[in-house]
């Protein structure tokens, strides 16, 4: 039988492309259109080609941001996904206290992010904050306005304070999965504590926690608002991760193109990292 | 290996606050000989599952005391017990290979690695799993996961017992068969104390040289297959096993013989007279026969089951299941039973009643 084509079935695709275009398909292509012209207002462009992308990837202020963003995502990542793991452990699986473990757990995770900024920000101060004014009368010296590695250490546990608890959860959901019978089997095996984490606990949590370091990667390495709120970057330039970096050039110096450029250059290393590391831990799986 | 003894043995588990305590075993005493094959039989929650992990150590009874060899285990944690246990669903280590599965439970007790091979090998050998030592045992079927859990147990060259806790329930039936003639040819060629909970009667009669009839968190007859069947001692091992189960009709007590339905039956015992309680007969539906005279009945149904039909009678109140062959003749016109009196029972409450011979 031969089919009548008809083509008037694609219009139904339309509202999706429609949707697809406006909330990621245009704005790229905004950025992208910034980042390959120069622009001096009025509508007016001029061609530049890869110049902004070349300059940007010449430029020391982009390396330093650049290494800071890894230093920092990799602290918080070292930190919070060991401690992630070790805090779902200990939760108790039944009983009248998962309930009231699990909404403390949550809590940190429904704060805005400006407030948790703020938070940490009165918090640490050294000379009101309750952080601040009790490590300097233990006789610490501390500042975090004024000394780089107390600033760095105020962002990483606030980072800390506020995210582990996505890993705990996610762990923690993973855990529950776990069957008693794994268990049971594991002590008639005579398997210790340390066998079945490794060879139970682990494996069964490896998807989720393939994710929670997926989403804890993407969300640390565009952290902004709660740094900015903190430290404002700084003392000097030392909190300055990418995405404040990026504000910086593309509203404060309105520095169009460089930031355009900045701004492709920023999600292609987001989206290698996070490939590179989805493909590694599936092809794991898939052996 | 091990005899294994339980000694006044009870449990309840912790319940809600408020609510009263329930004993999921209500004293058991058992005795499991050692290099026995046993079936624990009955249905869901009866207490099964909870009288294996006693054994095993999973779980530590509420009183009572477990023996291995004369030895009070009933505090040794689950490692030093020796047990090996198959569960329902097959549990398998599944980041490691299958050759890692099975040297498991050696390398955590430190067998040398020469060793360790060595066995291995031969329990693949006897579980046909040799050519998939190396394969990761994630990609292995319901069957081969559950004999990789089976070889763990069998490994070990020092355990007392190997408990199975309905480990067939995944399988598919084909294999089952497979399986279970297994499990029976290993129990011969090792000669280990199996111990094997089902709530499946042809399993646990195909399966066991003794059977234990667990009803209600209580062991009600240990027994061979032929003796469950021919002589239950409860009422419950009398529904349970056998297809149709046991007819249990009311009765009195009159010089020592029952009488049901105005009929003076004999049966191969004299009960004691001043017996007090719940009366009851029991007969199978295999000793149920048509006759001239006896018990008047209405015929009800009749399932052709090939070789045999089953037929439901009814007497005023009471359903008679009766098992007859297939060529016999169904009297057309009232129909009249007798039951064999050297396969009725007497029940007291539940209990069969077993003194005095006629």
């Amino acid at each position: 039988m031969r089919k009548s084509t008809n083509q008037k079935a694609w219009w139904l695709v339309a509202p999706v492309l429609l949707l697809v275009a406006f909330n990621a398909f245009i704005p790229l292509m905004t950025v992208v259109n910034y980042s390959l012209q120069e622009t001096f207002g009025d509508n007016v462009f001029f061609w530049e080609g890869v110049t902004w992308f070349e300059q940007v990837l010449r430029s020391e202020r982009f390396h330093a941001s650049l290494l800071r963003q890894l230093l920092f995502t990799s602290m918080i990542l070292a930190i919070e996904v060991p401690l992630g793991i070790a805090v779902a452990l200990s939760m108790p699986r039944k009983g009248p206290w998962v309930s009231v473990c699990l909404v403390l757990m949550a809590l940190p995770l429904l704060i805005p992010w400006n407030v948790v900024g703020a938070m940490w920000n009165i918090f640490a101060l050294p000379d009101i904050g309750l952080l601040g004014y009790s490590l300097n009368s233990m006789g610490f010296d501390y500042n975090f306005t004024q000394q780089p590695v107390s600033a760095w250490m105020t962002t990483v546990v606030m980072d800390v304070w506020h995210w582990t608890s996505l890993i705990v959860l996610l762990c923690y959901a993973g855990l529950c999965s776990i069957p008693d019978a794994y268990y049971q089997a594991a002590r008639i095996d005579g398997a210790t504590g340390w066998a079945v984490f490794r060879y139970i606990q682990l494996p069964k949590m490896k998807r989720v926690l393939t994710i929670a370091i997926l989403l804890r990667f993407m969300d640390s390495f565009m952290i902004y608002t709660e740094p900015f709120v903190l430290t404002g970057g700084g003392p000097g330039n030392t909190t300055t991760f990418l995405s404040i970096d990026l504000v910086k050039i593309a509203l404060g110096q309105f520095d169009l193109g460089p930031a355009a450029a900045m701004s492709l250059i920023y999600f292609l290393v987001v989206l290698l990292i996070c490939w590179v590391f989805y493909t590694l831990m599936m092809r794991n799986e898939a052996q | 290996m091990s005899r294994i003894e339980f000694k006044d043995v009870r449990h309840a588990y912790p319940q809600p606050a408020g609510q009263p305590q329930e004993y999921a075993l209500k004293e058991v005493n058992q005795v499991w000989e050692n290099g026995g094959a046993y079936a624990l039989l009955g249905p869901s929650g009866c207490g099964k599952t909870t009288l294996l992990n006693i054994i095993s150590g999973l779980l530590t009874p509420s009183e009572g005391s477990i023996l291995f060899n004369h030895d009070d285990v009933t505090r040794l944690p689950t490692a030093e017990r020796h047990i090996a246990q198959v569960f329902q669903f097959p549990v398998v280590y599944d980041t490691m290979t299958v050759f890692d599965n099975l040297a498991f439970p050696l390398r955590n007790r430190h067998m040398p690695e020469a060793r360790v091979k060595e066995r291995v090998t031969e329990i693949a050998e006897m579980l046909d799993l040799s050519g998939r030592l190396h394969q990761r045992a994630a990609g292995l079927t319901a069957d081969g996961k559950q004999k990789i859990s089976l070889g763990r147990g069998l490994v070990r060259e020092d355990v007392n017992a190997i408990l199975f806790d309905e480990p067939l329930t995944v399988i598919d039936p084909h294999l089952k068969w497979q399986l279970r003639s297994k499990l029976k040819e290993l129990h011969q060629q090792l000669g280990v104390t199996m111990i094997y909970v089902t709530h499946d009667q042809v399993e646990a009669l195909t399966f066991a040289d003794k059977v234990v009839v667990m009803h209600d968190g209580t062991v009600v007859q240990v027994g061979t297959p032929v003796e469950l069947f021919s002589r239950p001692s409860h009422t419950f091992v009398g529904y349970f096993i056998g297809s149709p189960g046991m007819n249990v009709l009311p009765c009195s007590i009159e010089n020592g013989h029952p009488v049901f339905a105005n009929n003076l039956l004999s049966s191969g015992y004299r009960a004691d007279t001043d017996l007090s309680g719940k009366l009851e007969i029991g007969i199978r539906p295999e000793f149920v026969s048509f006759s001239d005279d006896g018990i008047p009945v209405a015929i009800e149904k009749i399932e052709d089951l090939g070789r045999y039909q089953v037929v439901t009678v009814r007497h005023e109140s009471e359903q008679i299941k009766m098992l007859i062959s297939e060529d016999e003749p169904i009297p057309a016109e009232s129909p009249m039973i007798s039951f064999d009196p050297d396969n009725l029972r007497i029940y007291c409450d539940d209990w069969a009643v077993e003194t005095g011979d006629a």
